[in-house]
């Protein structure tokens, strides 16, 4: 092959490079602008509809610019400030949590069905979390549940992790298997949590299970904020190293990655993902594989863009899932977990049908 | 580069109480092909990951480049060897570009256009230009051992160990391989190879050492090491070794009969 051979063809990955990156900028740019809307919206709707330009006003003078917009009935502002923004700002936290930690785990398991739903990390977390609703642990103030939903989102990250590996390699069955296992296991602990606690914890378990972003208040936002954004920028910190993790445990190391160390930060980035995303809404299955799975589709599987399209991609949809989760009954807050799971159920089967027509299964 | 690239000496390797590899002692040289043979369960690849650092000897000491290879940090290595496996097990659809530019993952951080000349040149070597866009779990067998293969040499190091690098390869692409690997010995660089086809190992290496039960029965040039007498010791069926009319080179024949 002579030089100019060589020129002509890294020209051509230079333009293939170049409509990868149009296209990534257009991803994220009709991405952020649903997110946007989807905000205005979902602020807006409710028992009390407010106009999207009041919504627009209001969030401007908050930010110190005078405007007309802006509401002056002190109701709407109310609802606006104390019940409408918390909720919707944790949707969006939590759908972007959620996300990214469901990106990490299929690239520390190199297997596209790993999601801290499917392999019982959410409901490791719940079974946390009711412990110490139950057992009113309070020891560390509004930390506690979030404290306690990590441990619990990470013994179960902990034991997935020790039975699915084999030699270097997650097998898609044992690692289904394991999930049955696991979430048989803490099915069965939330269950003796509700039948020894009071009622009122009860209460709070089965919205634990079904999930739900009613009654979100700031300084629980603050939290899943503070620990999110800070698990979020080490994972984007990994994303090339997770991209070589592709190339199998020996090649990856070949090339410099200290797998192990990898490994274990990641699950460790997992258990506090998706356990304060847990914590304060219960245990929302799905988002952590639909939308990865979605953003590999449109932009392929490297993991810088994947890991933030993903963030972007999972507070959109949870914002819109919330959305529809207060409006689509009327007067009534439908829990979000069963909408992700009504969406993501179908998503899952779809995936596995895709999967055996292509390459004969995970096997 | 000239030197001795990996220095063995007494080297043993054992998982639980079965000895893999006993007491092997041998010295690897920058600017040469040297090629492991042996059966099937010798220790061929199990010596291969001793020198990668993936296992750890159990007796002996390996240096490289003089310094003990367990003081070596992972960066460092990467930027010294480059391993092709005998699998190459790709997750989620890459591209083979994709594929071959991980293999500058060591070399982040280094200014210049080192990256895109190198992954352009392993391409080119390995035949792949135009598989670049392809989804790597799209491709054969025989492309992707050569896509990684790309991989390998866009990694640029002056150290690279091939585990059976043509066994899913063509005729041609065979050749193609193993006439890579003397370019990057006469480039200095040192170059393992394990193989199992004895005629191409003693065509195209510079060195033979035969592995056996997990001992080092023989290191040398390929025709002072390929007798008819050791092949049938080692292997245990007869052969023929006659020397090849374009290069004197041996070649290794099993003798068949036909019968009916």
């Amino acid at each position: 092959m002579t030089g100019t051979d060589i020129g002509t063809r890294a020209s051509a990955h230079t333009v293939a490079a170049h409509a990868l990156r149009r296209r990534r900028a257009l991803v994220y740019l009709i991405t952020a602008l649903l997110l946007v809307l989807g905000i205005v919206l979902s602020a807006g709707l409710g028992q009390l509809a407010i106009g999207p330009a009041e919504v627009v006003g209001s969030l401007l003078r908050a930010i110190g610019i005078p405007n007309s917009w802006a509401p002056t009935d002190q109701l709407i502002e109310q609802t606006l400030w104390q019940i409408r923004f918390p909720r919707v700002v944790m949707s969006l936290l939590v759908g972007a949590l959620l996300a990214v930690a469901g990106a990490v785990m299929q690239a520390i398991f190199a297997n596209p069905l790993a999601e801290p739903g499917v392999v019982g990390v959410s409901s490791g977390a719940a079974v946390g979390a009711a412990v110490a609703i139950t057992l009113g642990l309070t020891a560390l103030g509004s930390w506690s549940v979030a404290v306690c939903a990590f441990a619990g989102g990470l013994v179960a990250t902990l034991v997935v992790y020790s039975t699915a590996r084999a030699q270097g390699r997650t097998e898609t069955v044992t690692l289904i298997l394991t999930g049955i296992a696991v979430n048989a296991f803490t099915g069965a602990g939330l269950a003796l949590l509700m039948f020894v606690g009071d009622s009122s914890s009860r209460e709070q378990i089965v919205f634990w299970q079904l999930g739900s972003m009613n009654g979100s208040r700031w300084p629980e936002v603050v939290i899943v904020l503070v620990v999110g954004a800070l698990a979020s920028a080490v994972t984007f910190a990994l994303a090339r190293q997770y991209d070589l993790l592709a190339l199998g445990d020996r090649t990856a190391s070949h090339l410099g990655v200290r797998v192990e160390r990898l490994r274990v930060i990641s699950i460790v980035l997992v258990a506090l993902l998706t356990g304060v995303a847990v914590a304060f809404v219960g245990i929302i299955s799905f988002v952590g594989l639909v939308v990865p799975h979605i953003v590999r589709m449109l932009l392929g599987p490297s993991n810088r863009t994947l890991l933030l399209a993903s963030l972007l991609g999972g507070a959109t949809m949870l914002v819109y899932a919330d959305l529809l989760a207060r409006t689509v009954i009327p007067s009534a807050d439908l829990p979000i977990g069963i909408l992700t799971s009504l969406v993501g159920g179908p998503f899952f089967y779809w995936l596995i049908r895709r999967n055996r027509r292509r390459a004969g299964g995970w096997g | 580069m000239t030197g001795t690239a990996f220095a063995l000496r007494g080297v043993g390797y054992r998982i639980g109480a079965t000895t893999i590899l006993d007491d092997v002692s041998l010295e690897i040289p920058y600017g040469r092909v040297l090629a492991l043979v042996g059966p099937n369960g010798a220790g061929k690849s199990s010596l291969l990951s001793l020198l990668t650092g993936d296992a750890r000897a159990s007796a002996g000491e390996i240096l490289l480049g003089g310094r003990p290879l367990r003081q070596w940090t992972a960066r460092d290595l990467s930027r010294t060897r480059a391993v092709l496996l005998q699998a190459n097990h790709v997750a989620f659809s890459f591209t083979a570009l994709d594929v071959v530019e991980m293999g500058r993952a060591p070399w982040i951080g280094d200014e210049g256009d080192a990256d895109e000349r190198a992954i352009a040149d392993a391409m080119a070597r390995t035949d792949v230009v135009h598989l670049a866009a392809r989804a790597y779990p799209s491709l054969s067998g025989g492309e992707k051992a050569r896509v990684s293969l790309a991989r390998v040499l866009a990694q640029d190091t002056a150290i690279v160990m091939l585990d059976e690098p043509t066994a899913a390869l063509d005729l041609r692409h065979q050749e193609d391989v193993l006439r890579i690997a003397r370019e990057l010995a006469g480039e200095g660089r040192a170059v393992v190879v394990v193989l199992h086809d004895l005629s191409l190992a003693a065509a195209y290496a510079d060195d033979v050492a035969i592995i056996s039960h997990g001992r080092l029965v023989a290191y040398g040039a390929p025709a002072e090491v390929l007798t008819e007498e050791r092949i049938e010791d080692v292997y245990g069926t007869p052969v023929r070794v006659i020397p090849d009319p374009d290069t004197g080179r041996p070649i290794v024949l099993p003798r068949r009969s036909l019968s009916r």
